[in-house]
């Protein structure tokens, strides 16, 4: 049943990856395992989020704050209790997940712009309350030197651990937008009106999804403090969520694969590009107004629309996107 | 099955809908005509919970549904089209109707069985029976005007309905789509008993397959009655068929 639900023709696409990826560290140097970690912890951050920004239309302006959440939780657990690493892992995810519906339940009842700006007040709040709290958080010192047990600590443990990790979360949601309610997301994002007329509580389904979006981004939380080993207020700052969102954006935010491929590029760039220039965000900026003039749907999206008109009939990615003549606005 | 009594509704000191009656009974089809501006479609979006009633009472099954969202009422067995089409405009003809059987189902918290297997055979039917099935994987935001309204009238079936509110169903249309239309929602309410309310500017076609009609002008309701009573009413006859038969 998994196997079917992934598209057929990009299913030995994703095994060949997937092997590429496990066998890796057996070749590749230190430092790309550990980028290649980051990479995948990144990605998994941008794909939860474009579950409610690409599927669902949602103007989710601050996702990291999830993501900060979910990485903090994983942090104070391991250095001010005693309780078994697993704990803290799972309850990354529970925690971030039960933000997800304070601020969605705030927020949910109002429309596209009005909905992003409040999630940025209310997620800079938060994002303060760490930032000053030296007793609890750390304040802006972080928390350092959080040490793994031996399973997961060094890099390649912790590569390995956070492959699987992404790689079942990737599952998971590829599951979720496949279900009915992720078809009754897409159906939000379309037109919510429409999706009222048939019986469905409008609201109720957009908390879901911000608690849904807001579980996987503290997973990805958790993962960071594994790479990491530790937080930082700079995990919840309204930049990154700016810079997940160029990432959905950039890769496209209308196909599943998209923000993971934004997030390789973007770090890529970042790691790369850094080593000459200290402009880096001006670049960013250069690459983001080159997306939306020429590539709106992003690089996937484009390589999906290319693929489609050499070999009709087929897609790479099994979807109901947006064909050509189709606005790609959200809204 | 609907009865609408002195409903009012204004919008910032504007009376769009002042004193609107209506009855509708189970089974029958009920056509609402009025000018541009008599307050049709504002009467309309305050029966399916769009909007909010000042005044008056509105009871569905006997139930005052006042207040209620949108949601609620199709849940009680409420569907309807809109003026201007709302589907989902990325999703395939197939998707949009299995959507509304998906959420019909209560389904819509379902997060691990795939949408697509669901509901495929009544899908197919509703397709089938508005013509719909040689559309099924066409994506619906590049079909013509027409079907794109058919489509939404199928959407509607998809909630499994008893009263079916149509705002102008024929709208845009060429006169063979409308045709094929109006023959649909003869069909609807004869093989399939579905009770239906319907706002049409087209007079003549109004007449030819309404069980009654309710004639509204300047937010009020002139006259309920059968086509001949409208017909021949002096009043309807001054106010909107011009003065002359």
């Amino acid at each position: 049943m998994i196997f079917g639900i992934f598209g057929k023709k990009s299913l030995p696409l994703v095994v060949l990856f997937l092997v590429g990826l496990i066998f890796m560290p057996y070749v590749a140097p230190r430092f790309y395992i550990y980028l290649v970690s980051a990479m995948l912890v990144t990605g998994l951050l941008a794909t939860s989020l474009n579950l409610v920004l690409g599927y669902g239309g949602m103007y989710q302006f601050h996702h990291a704050v999830f993501y900060g959440v979910g990485a903090y939780t994983t942090a104070l657990m391991l250095t001010k209790t005693s309780l078994p690493t697993w704990v803290a892992f799972v309850s990354a995810p529970l925690v971030a997940a039960f933000f997800g519906l304070v601020i969605g339940l705030i927020c949910a009842r109002l429309s596209s712009l009005h909905f992003g700006m409040l999630q940025i007040s209310l997620g800079s709040l938060l994002w303060v309350i760490v930032y000053r709290w030296y007793d609890f958080t750390g304040g802006d010192d972080g928390i350092h030197g959080i040490s793994m047990p031996a399973v997961i600590s060094g890099t390649t443990p912790a590569y390995y651990f956070i492959l699987a990790i992404t790689a079942l979360c990737l599952l998971l949601m590829f599951i979720v937008i496949k279900s009915p309610f992720g078809r009754i997301l897409q159906a939000l994002r379309d037109n919510p009106e429409r999706c009222a007329a048939i019986g469905v509580n409008v609201i109720r389904h957009r908390i879901l999804a911000l608690v849904v979006a807001a579980l996987f981004a503290g997973v990805a939380g958790s993962l960071f403090v594994t790479l990491e080993g530790s937080v930082f207020p700079d995990l919840l700052f309204w930049t990154l969520s700016l810079e997940i969102l160029i990432m959905c954006l950039l890769g496209g935010w209308f196909t599943f694969f998209g923000p993971m491929l934004g997030a390789c590029l973007i770090i890529s760039l970042r790691t790369f590009a850094g080593n000459y220039t200290e402009y880096l965000t001006l670049i960013l900026g250069l690459m983001m107004m080159l997306t939306i003039f020429f590539l709106p749907k992003g690089v996937l999206g484009f390589v999906n629309d290319l693929f489609r008109t050499r070999f009709p009939g087929q897609s790479l990615e099994e979807s109901s996107h947006a064909p050509d003549k189709i606005s790609t606005k959200i809204i | 099955m609907l009865q609408i009594k002195s409903l009012r509704k204004s919008f910032d000191g504007f009376q769009a809908v002042k004193d609107a009656n209506l009855s509708v009974n189970q089974g029958e089809v009920v056509a609402v005509i009025g000018p541009n501006g008599a307050g049709k479609t504002t009467l309309f979006n305050l029966v399916s919970g769009q909007l909010r009633p000042d005044a008056g009472s509105v009871l569905f099954k006997g139930e005052d549904i006042r207040g209620l969202s949108p949601y609620q009422l199709c849940r009680k067995g409420m569907s309807r089209s809109f003026q201007i089409v709302k589907i989902f405009s990325r999703m395939s003809v197939f998707e949009n109707v299995q959507t509304a059987v998906i959420s019909r189902m209560g389904k819509t918290s379902n997060f691990f069985t795939p949408a697509g297997g669901i509901a495929v055979k009544e899908t197919e039917r509703i397709l089938e029976a508005m013509g719909l099935s040689g559309k099924r994987d066409r994506i619906c935001g590049l079909l013509s005007h027409g079907d794109q309204k058919v489509l939404e009238m199928a959407i509607s079936l998809g909630s499994d309905p008893q009263l079916l509110i149509l705002d102008e169903p024929t709208a845009g249309m060429s006169s063979e789509e409308t045709a094929t239309t109006i023959d649909l929602m003869k069909r609807l309410s004869g093989e399939m008993g579905l009770t239906i309310l319907f706002c049409e500017h087209d007079v003549e076609l109004v007449f030819s397959f309404s069980d009654r009609i309710m004639v509204m002008q300047q937010g009020s309701t002139i006259i309920q009655g059968t086509p001949d009573q409208v017909r021949n009413d002096p009043q309807v006859k001054k106010a909107y068929l011009g003065g002359h038969d």
